[in-house]
């Protein structure tokens, strides 16, 4: 360092008191600590984000019709969220008073089942749909069989319905838990009081509960708005080429039309709504506090007595149980069935169970969708989940752990680090397109850009998951047991690494989780000769044929199968009391 | 006014109230009294409406409450930590009962002004409840349930959270607002001083009955089983035998007793020997015990014997001193 050094004067004697006494205790430990992950960040987020930004303050991208697409896909995104929240909302609403107010036989497995959707990928939840409304789903075959119909006779899929009732599939879990864990933690003796002071029970909900629970509504109802807003997959798939969201649109520009500026725009006005709705939700929780007795939920659990509570208990829990079965059933069910005839058959249809899509997978044909069998999707999925495992530990591990001690320097980091958590796949894989085509980061060609974008959208997750393991070691305990003799390393060994362990194969089930379902960014990114399964099963499910259908199927019941061991581990590993969104 | 017969009620397959009767007469305050678990609160849910009984009737003037819910018995309930809406200030509290009734805007506030003075919260009108003090609170709870001018008012524990000076104040200002209300009252609680210090009359609630009721002087001086007087703090309680003649055996020997009762002959019977009936003789040929225990109270030094034996003098003895005393107990039956 080529520092002058006078001696003399006191204000650089103190600076290099500075220098010598807090800089270097500093480097030792936090700053590098922090410079690995937030490298990472700014290099593969706030980078990617601030050339779209660039992109979209260009004058000469805001021509009239550019905005007036960008505004009716604008007032699309809005319309169909705001429908699909509101149609959340009517089913939430009654499931989460159901889990609050009733105890029934198998709740908890109903509560798990309402609950595994929210984190399947999107592929496998239109492809479940795909297999029980679909053209060749199990309705409209069963419909024309019995009839004898030429055509099928449900329009669902590539309808909007379609994408409200995959929304609500997605997002009623959210409904259910924030909701309900409220309505669970309400004094019920406050309704008591009400009905006391002469309020029957409507008025006593009207004028004390709902009120009350309010926060929470607005809270749920945010985040639902928000996760419908951002939504992608689902729309791609299940609503086809008619109905174009601001995240669909930013794909199509960008890979259909290769009208960057374009995209850029949406994905700008996507970012700021984004934005604004996280504000309005993270206001919302910080009001949702209830009046919680310590007991309420022993006071409003009870066994249904009254035969209307009987009929609402049964009825919902049936009814809830159909919505969310059904779908994950159908999947694997049509995946092995064939109702119809196969390509290019000209005889009698055969019915019957067959292996025929899976061991299909396992066939390079000339001519078809890949240049390669298509199991290599698998492979490549697989490959690209284990070394996003590997990214998101080795950036996690150290920001997790100093964010698991905070000083002046976390609370600043902090949220900077759950800002990706607020950004789309869609935007991300944009960013990823704009920054990395030339040089010195010439990357879209590499196949290491899709593990790397995925490491992005799993990093938010994996410190989230980390962070509270690693906060939980006591400090105590470690001299506790230094002091019973063991040696540093037995003490880090019994003490600290049980729970490094468990937290660590979570954040890595997390990570493998999430890279295997991931859609958005992978589609914007993904070469050809690289698909992964979500990929794969996209481009199955947009071809013609009972057999790239059948084969559609049969690699999402394989994700499917995948992600639910995925997500079931996770639920296993959790560290009690870890907050849930 | 209020009348119950033979309220049966079991909480988790275990019987709770086994066949509770009793009557509040009008602008009387009655006094629940027992041990927490013993069902208080589950009786005043019950004539409240909130819960049903397994069998036995709530009677008011003789109807039968059965088919009449909640919201139309107009009876208040002042629940144990208060339940006040957090999301309603102390006037919107106030006016809740009176908005049910549907009264004209003008006549609620005149009203919850009136409620608010009457326990002198006028000027915390428009503060949230959750900004209040637990005596603060208290007072709105009970502005609350005076508001729509109930036929009967219900305290659950109302003082339980308070510490013992304030609960003492409070105590007071809750009797002159009954008082002068002459609303008909019953009031729960597990604090036998709260109790004597409110009540016209006292039942006494032990395993799902009501085990003696009257007036708090009556109760104090004749309690009516062993467990009574144990709960009460009146004194020794010890078991005895039965001879007949008056005559008792008990583990500190043959005691006589007042003669107001006829047992047959080798009954066990409960004895109460209160404290100030335990008088020292000097050198005396009565009975003698050691001292196992001697304890500064406020009013004397509470001396305990090792035939666990205990009682109040001016002196203190040293311990394991052996003392001569004479003792008067009384037959509780």
């Amino acid at each position: 360092m080529a520092l002058r050094i006078n001696h003399g004067d006191t204000k650089t004697r103190r600076f290099i008191y500075f220098l010598r006494d807090i800089v270097p205790s500093w480097l030792s430990s936090r700053f590098f600590l922090w410079l690995f992950p937030l490298g990472f960040i700014g290099l593969f987020f706030f980078y990617p984000l601030s050339r779209i930004l660039t992109y979209s303050f260009d004058l000469s991208v805001l021509t009239p019709e550019n905005l007036r697409l960008t505004s009716s896909v604008l007032l699309f995104t809005l319309y169909q969220a705001f429908l699909s929240t509101l149609l959340t909302l009517i089913v939430g609403l009654p499931a989460a008073y159901l889990f609050a107010r009733f105890d029934f036989p198998g709740k908890a497995l109903l509560r798990a089942l309402t609950a595994v959707p929210f984190m399947l990928p999107t592929v496998v939840v239109a492809a479940g749909f795909n297999a029980l409304l679909g053209p060749r789903g199990w309705l409209n075959l069963g419909l024309m069989n019995v009839f004898g119909l030429e055509v099928p006779p449900v329009q669902v899929v590539g309808t909007l319905g379609a994408i409200l009732l995959a929304h609500v599939f997605y997002n009623t879990t959210i409904v259910i838990r924030v909701v309900g864990s409220a309505l669970l933690q309400l004094d019920p003796r406050l309704e008591a009081a009400a009905r006391t002071l002469g309020a029957d029970s409507r008025r006593a909900w009207w004028h004390v509960t709902l009120p009350l629970l309010r926060p929470s509504l607005l809270a749920a109802g945010i985040l639902v708005f928000l996760f419908d807003f951002t939504s992608f997959g689902v729309i791609l798939l299940l609503g086809g080429p008619g109905f174009a969201t601001l995240e669909v649109e930013t794909y199509i520009q960008a890979l259909q039309m290769l009208n960057l500026p374009l995209a850029g725009l949406l994905s700008a006005m996507q970012l700021l709504c984004t934005l604004v709705f996280s504000v309005l939700y993270t206001r919302m929780v910080a009001k949702t506090r209830v009046q919680v007795s310590p007991r309420a939920a022993q006071y409003n659990l009870r066994r249904a007595r009254l035969w209307r509570e009987k009929v609402f208990v049964y009825g919902i829990g049936l009814l809830l149980v159909v919505f969310f079965i059904l779908p994950m059933l159908a999947l694997p069910l049509r995946s092995i069935s064939r109702l119809e005839a196969a390509r290019g058959q000209r005889t009698d249809v055969q019915y019957g169970l067959t292996t025929d899509y899976y061991s299909e997978l396992f066939v390079n044909r000339r001519g078809s969708l890949f240049y390669v069998p298509p199991i290599r999707a698998a492979l490549n999925s697989l490959g690209y989940a284990g070394l996003t495992v590997i990214f998101s530990l080795l950036m996690g591990f150290p920001a997790a752990s100093a964010l698991a001690r905070p000083g002046k320097l976390e609370r600043w980091l902090d949220p900077l680090l759950i800002l990706p958590l607020g950004a789309s796949a869609v935007t991300l894989g944009l960013g990823f397109i704009i920054s990395f085509n030339r040089p010195p980061l010439r990357l879209l060609a590499s196949p290491w850009l899709i593990p790397l974008a995925h490491t992005m959208v799993a990093l938010p997750f994996v410190i989230r998951t980390l962070q509270p393991a690693l906060a939980s070691i006591p400090e105590r305990l470690q001299d506790a047991a230094s002091s019973l003799g063991a040696s540093p390393f037995r003490a880090w060994l019994t003490v600290d690494w049980p729970i490094i362990w468990r937290a660590s194969l979570a954040a890595a089930t997390f990570a493998f989780t999430v890279s295997l379902g991931e859609f958005g960014a992978t589609a914007l990114l993904t070469r050809p000769e690289y698909p992964t399964i979500p990929i794969a099963i996209y481009r199955f499910l947009s071809q013609p044929g009972g057999l790239n259908y059948g084969q559609a199927m049969a690699m999402a019941s394989m994700l499917m199968v995948l992600a639910t061991v995925g997500i079931l581990l996770i639920e296993r590993l959790r560290l009690p009391g870890a907050r849930e969104f | 006014m209020l009348e119950l017969i033979d309220i049966h009620k079991t909480y988790e397959n275990k019987p709770l109230l086994s066949g509770i009767s009793f009557t509040v007469e009008a602008g009387e305050t009655v006094c629940l009294l027992g041990a927490s678990g013993s069902g208080k609160s589950t009786l005043l849910r019950i004539i409240a409406g909130l819960e049903r009984p397994e069998s036995g009737q709530v009677l008011w003037n003789g109807t039968d409450l059965a088919s009449v819910p909640v919201h139309q018995r107009n009876f208040g309930l002042v629940f144990q930590d208060y339940a006040l809406f957090p999301h309603l200030t102390v006037a919107e509290n106030v006016a809740f009962g009176l908005k049910m009734q549907n009264l004209p805007p003008e006549e609620i506030k005149l009203r919850v002004t009136g409620s608010l003075e009457q326990v002198s919260l006028s000027r915390f009108a428009d503060r949230h409840v959750t900004d209040l003090s637990g005596g603060e609170q208290q007072r709105v709870a009970l502005a609350r349930a005076l508001a729509p001018r109930p036929r009967l008012l219900m305290f659950d524990e109302p003082l339980g959270a308070l510490d013992r000076a304030l609960r003492d104040h409070l105590l007071g200002e809750l009797r002159g607002i009954l008082h002068d209300s002459s609303i008909p009252a019953i009031y729960v609680t597990h604090d036998q001083e709260e109790a004597f210090a409110i009540a016209d009359r006292i039942a006494l609630l032990h395993d799902g009955q009501i085990v003696q009721s009257g007036t708090p002087a009556d109760v104090f001086a004749r309690p009516a089983s062993g467990w009574v007087a144990d709960f009460l703090g009146l004194g020794n309680v010890i078991e005895g035998k039965w001879l007949g003649g008056g005559r008792v055996e008990t583990s500190l020997g043959v005691l006589e007793v007042d003669w107001g009762m006829e047992a047959s002959r080798g009954e066990s019977v409960a004895l109460l020997i209160r404290p100030e009936c335990v008088k020292l003789i000097e050198n005396g040929i009565g009975l003698k015990g050691r001292v196992a225990d001697v304890l500064f109270q406020k009013n004397g030094f509470r001396v305990t014997l090792e035939n666990g034996l205990y009682f109040y003098t001016p002196a203190p003895p040293q311990v394991g001193e052996e003392l001569s005393f004479a003792l008067e107990a009384e037959c509780l039956g």
